[in-house]
């Protein structure tokens, strides 16, 4: 049974119109009780941050020293070279390992060479143990954290929030500006064997994150 | 304190013993008990089933016949049939746009309880000064779980029984499979849920299953008894009823 | 919708529950995510106050839902996508078709989609030659296996390790000795499998768990990293949304994206949450287009008891904690969407004409296990019973047996005199089928339960003779 298409205009005010019918009269749409935590009263932010990540199989570093660490992290996992952001500051990364250094003309293939890539981020919540990237500042664009098996992540103190609704609000500027926001709960991982989580399939399969307890110099 | 007891056509036809035990048990606690023998059936089987005219004549004939009733409560010994008062009664009217007997449904419902519910929360009895000397495990019945939240009550009666011995079921607040008539339209998927039940009652050693509605006891007894396996279900009210000495 | 089995539910879940393996897959599975959502539930007070709020968003959502799907087409043209209609899979079909063409791409890479499964979206692009590539592992292992996905958030659930390594075996040509069956040699397979097509493929087809109208910003849920893959490293992105995932701000994720992980795979927080707003310079996608599906919600819409089942946020927690469905499984549905939510959405966005669609509603024995767990609190009892009434309505024209026989027990327990002689005649009329007090074979619509289980005999007397004997009148 052959059908002509309809014109895309006529699909559009076929289908409001459909559901305006069948919503009938209109009545006062029902209004939405926040009765949730907007924040919670958790004290030690940083702490619950490391346990809740670690939790993903994630490792978490606590330091003041971000060059320093991230150095013994290179070395503990014998990276040689790594994919950066192109604003990524030069102070957090020692001068010995080979950078590729990320555009946005610069294919994905290339990043394959990468064996890690090292990036900020925007903000992480301690409750559920996520990173967030709005993919500004110091932090590339997206496909950069996705395609090296290792993503070596820097979170300030500072940008900890507690829960979700802290988080949401904070990143509704980010949004605004069009910018696409990447949430990352540890290394990747499926449920599809089973249902039980395991080992990752796509994404970096190592998450190491490096929290940092000073203010950056920048 | 007055109630008027809310038998179910199921224990009026295949349970009297259950009716007859809570008579005994409510009237030992000191209630005086009315039975108005006009009523017949609550509606459940023919909602359940997608006879919704059938049904709100039954509703409201229900209703016709306990809003008058001199009783503070209406009490019966069976979870799925009050929550069909509780719950569906008021549902029904709406979907039938009825909403003068929504009204008289809604009041009614008000005062309409399961037994344990009624002696644990109304009477504030935790202890009906009963005897049972058996090995006793306890079926947590769907409706009596999650729609009318007993929470607590039957296990609280049961802790106190003298005698008895109370056997942790698991998976207790698993489905026995009976849901009415999907006992019958679904057969075979009714039976697989019942075969779980029933490793999980023989797993217990007791040789007694207890519950508050006889539908899923008559459920879970198809099973057992099909399969001889030497235990026997017993509603809720015929071991709170019995006493040292004679029931 | 493709993979409708024409069979009832029951005939459907005898044939299931004879399979032993999938009994075993399937308890084993669904027991395990249970014991870990009550746990991860447990660990937020405000869990209650999320679903009321949950609840009312999308009540609120479908209420104004024609203002916010312009408000949606707005802000995604002004972020730089482009937003088109269809009113139902053949020409969400075209759509998609055209814009592959367009680019003249041969293959398309997925990201696992239940509503482009609804719409036979990969038969129908596999008809204008081009191949649909699942990406997601679970589909992957539903395609390679010519399959049909059985659960809404791991299809593949009907498969256990030992089947999927199988399967890899044949479809990849791997030698034995070179693949154990654990979990990590299984999903190193797939990753070496798809990560070319990732590098090269041109076009990526997704759906959309949410789409936020007041920003245009559309939203991805996910594990693996697949789902982040087709998003970022394609040119062209097309995703395909039921019209009842728009949520109305963005502030209304922080109840969603608290509701959803915890509900679907029991976690604080699932691995990868993408947002992105139309087309954003220098990352991911050049072209970005959203589809708005209809398909029969419109149909759901109408009905004013029927229309929570649009709520649904997809995270199958009903599904987990369903009895029925841990015992037969997703196929026995007979749709893409089974389980509790498969009960109730299904005829509805197919219509009750057949006799699979009518026996949906009553492949459940109500025991509200799943009103108990749902996020957003879709009542799926209340609809299963309501959408019975309509199953009785479309039957009605027609003489069956058991509306004879249920109208019939109403007269009967209309009138008082009348039900008390149906029960003296019950006594009289199992004369010949009780013995030892109990029944073990009834005849017709009832040797279905006499099947496998017995039945109590009718007792001499009634409650209520005894009643009028001992305690005269009441």
């Amino acid at each position: 049974m052959s059908r002509e298409i309809s014109a895309p205009v006529m699909s559009r005010e076929t289908m409001l119109s459909t559901i305006k019918s069948a919503l009938g009269t209109p009545r006062e749409a029902t209004a939405i009780p926040r009765n949730y935590r907007l924040e919670t009263n958790q004290q030690n932010l940083t702490a619950l941050l490391e346990e809740r990540i670690s939790d993903y199989r994630a490792r978490v570093h606590i330091t003041n020293d971000i060059q320093k660490t991230i150095e013994e992290i290179l070395e503990r996992l014998q990276i040689a070279k790594i994919a950066v952001p192109h604003d990524l500051p030069e102070t957090w990364l020692p001068n010995s390992v080979e950078k590729i250094i990320d555009h946005p003309n610069l294919e994905p293939r290339e990043l394959e060479n990468a064996q890690a890539v090292i990036t900020g981020s925007k903000l992480a919540i301690a409750e559920t143990g996520t990173i967030v990237l709005d993919h500004s500042a110091h932090q590339g664009r997206r496909a950069l954290t996705l395609i090296p098996d290792i993503h070596i992540c820097v979170v300030f103190e500072r940008d900890i929030v507690d829960n979700l609704p802290s988080a949401i609000s904070r990143l509704y500027s980010s949004v605004a500006a069009g910018q696409p926001i990447t949430f990352i709960s540890g290394p990747s991982a499926t449920s599809d064997i089973e249902l039980s989580r395991v080992e990752g399939v796509h994404g970096p399969r190592v998450l190491e994150v490096v929290l940092v307890k000073l203010e950056p110099d920048l | 304190m007055k109630i008027s007891l809310f038998i179910t056509c199921l224990n009026d036809t295949l349970y009297p013993k259950t009716g007859i035990a809570t008579v005994a048990l409510l009237e030992r606690l000191g209630c005086q008990i009315s039975f108005p023998l006009e009523q017949t059936c609550c509606g459940q089987m023919h909602l359940n089933s997608g006879y919704q005219a059938e049904t709100l004549e039954l509703v409201r004939r229900f209703i016709e016949v306990f809003e008058t009733e001199d009783a503070e409560y209406i009490v019966s010994p069976s979870g799925s049939c009050v929550a069909m008062v509780r719950e569906y009664f008021t549902k029904v009217c709406e979907w039938a746009k009825d909403t003068a007997l929504e009204t008289r449904a809604k009041k009614l419902s008000e005062r309409t309880l399961e037994l344990s519910e009624f002696i644990v929360g109304i009477l504030k009895l935790e202890d009906v000064g009963a005897y049972y000397p058996h090995r006793v495990t306890y079926h947590s019945s769907c409706h009596g779980l999650r729609t009318l939240a007993l929470g607590n009550a039957p296990y609280t009666l049961l802790k106190n029984v003298r005698g008895l011995e109370l056997m942790p079921l698991e998976n207790a607040e698993s489905c026995c499979g009976f849901g009415g008539t999907f006992a019958i339209k679904n057969p075979e998927t009714s039976t697989a849920m019942l075969s779980d039940k029933m490793r999980c009652i023989l797993n217990t050693k007791a040789n007694t299953c207890t519950g508050g509605d006889n539908s899923c006891l008559m459920q879970i007894n198809g099973g057992l008894s099909r399969m001889n396996t030497g235990v026997r279900t017993v509603h809720l009210a015929e071991i709170l009823t019995q006493t040292e000495g004679g029931a | 919708m493709p993979f409708i089995n024409p069979t009832t539910y029951q005939k459907a879940a005898k044939i299931a529950l004879e399979n032993p393996q999938l009994r075993r897959n399937l308890g084993k599975a669904t027991t395990a995510i249970r014991e870990k959502r009550l746990k991860v539930v447990a660990e937020l007070p405000d869990w209650q106050a999320l679903r009321d709020a949950g609840a009312a968003i999308k009540e609120n959502a479908m209420q104004r839902l024609p203002e916010l799907l312009l408000q949606l087409e707005q802000s995604v043209q002004k972020a730089g996508g482009k937003v088109h209609w269809a009113t139902d899979a053949l020409e969400a079909n075209n759509i998609v078709s055209r814009i592959v063409k367009a680019h003249q791409a041969k293959e398309v890479i997925k990201i696992k989609s239940i509503t482009t499964d609804e719409i036979g979206l990969n038969d129908a692009l596999k008809g204008s030659g081009i191949t649909a590539i699942e990406t997601d592992l679970a589909e992957l292992i539903v395609q390679l296996a010519h399959d049909h996905p059985s659960h809404i958030l791991v299809p593949a659930i009907h498969k256990n390790r030992a089947e999927i390594r199988e399967l890899f075996l044949k479809s990849f040509n791997i030698k034995p000795e070179d693949l154990s069956d654990e979990p990590r040699a299984l999903a190193e397979v797939a990753r070496r499998y798809l990560r070319q097509k990732f590098l090269t493929v041109p076009v990526a087809i997704s759906g959309a768990n949410f789409a936020i109208a007041e920003t245009g910003t559309v939203g991805v849920v996910e594990s693996e990293g697949n789902g982040r893959m087709c998003l970022t490293l394609p040119k062209v992105l097309i995703s395909i949304m039921g019209i009842e995932k728009v949520l109305p701000e963005l502030r209304d994720l922080e109840v969603m994206l608290q509701l959803l992980p915890r509900s679907s795979t029991a976690e604080r927080m699932n691995p990868y949450t993408s947002l992105w707003t139309g087309v954003h310079m220098g990352d991911g996608p050049k072209e970005f287009h959203l589809v708005l599906l209809d398909n029969g919600r419109t149909k759901v819409l109408a009905d004013e008891v029927g229309r929570q089942a649009l709520h649904c946020i997809r995270c199958s927690a009903c599904l987990n904690v369903c009895p029925v469905y841990e015992r037969a499984g997703g196929h026995a549905y007979g749709s893409v969407y089974p389980g509790p939510i498969g009960a109730i959405l299904t005829p509805q966005l197919i219509g009750f004409e057949t006799d699979h669609a009518q026996s949906l509603p009553f492949a459940s024995s109500l025991c509200g296990a799943c009103y108990e767990v749902c996020p957003v609190k879709i009542n799926i009892p209340e609809i299963l019973v309501y959408l019975r009434g309509q199953v009785v309505e479309q039957k009605s024209g027609f003489f069956n047996l058991e509306g004879t026989a249920l109208k019939s027990m109403a007269w009967v327990f209309m009138d008082v005199k009348r039900y008390e002689l149906a029960q003296k005649a019950a006594r009289v009329g199992q004369l010949p089928l009780a013995k030892n007090n109990k029944i073990s074979s009834l005849p017709g619509l009832l040797a279905g339960w006499t099947n496998s289980r017995d039945l109590p005999s009718v007792p001499k007397q009634a409650f209520r003779d005894w009643w009028r004997e001992n305690k005269g009148k009441s």
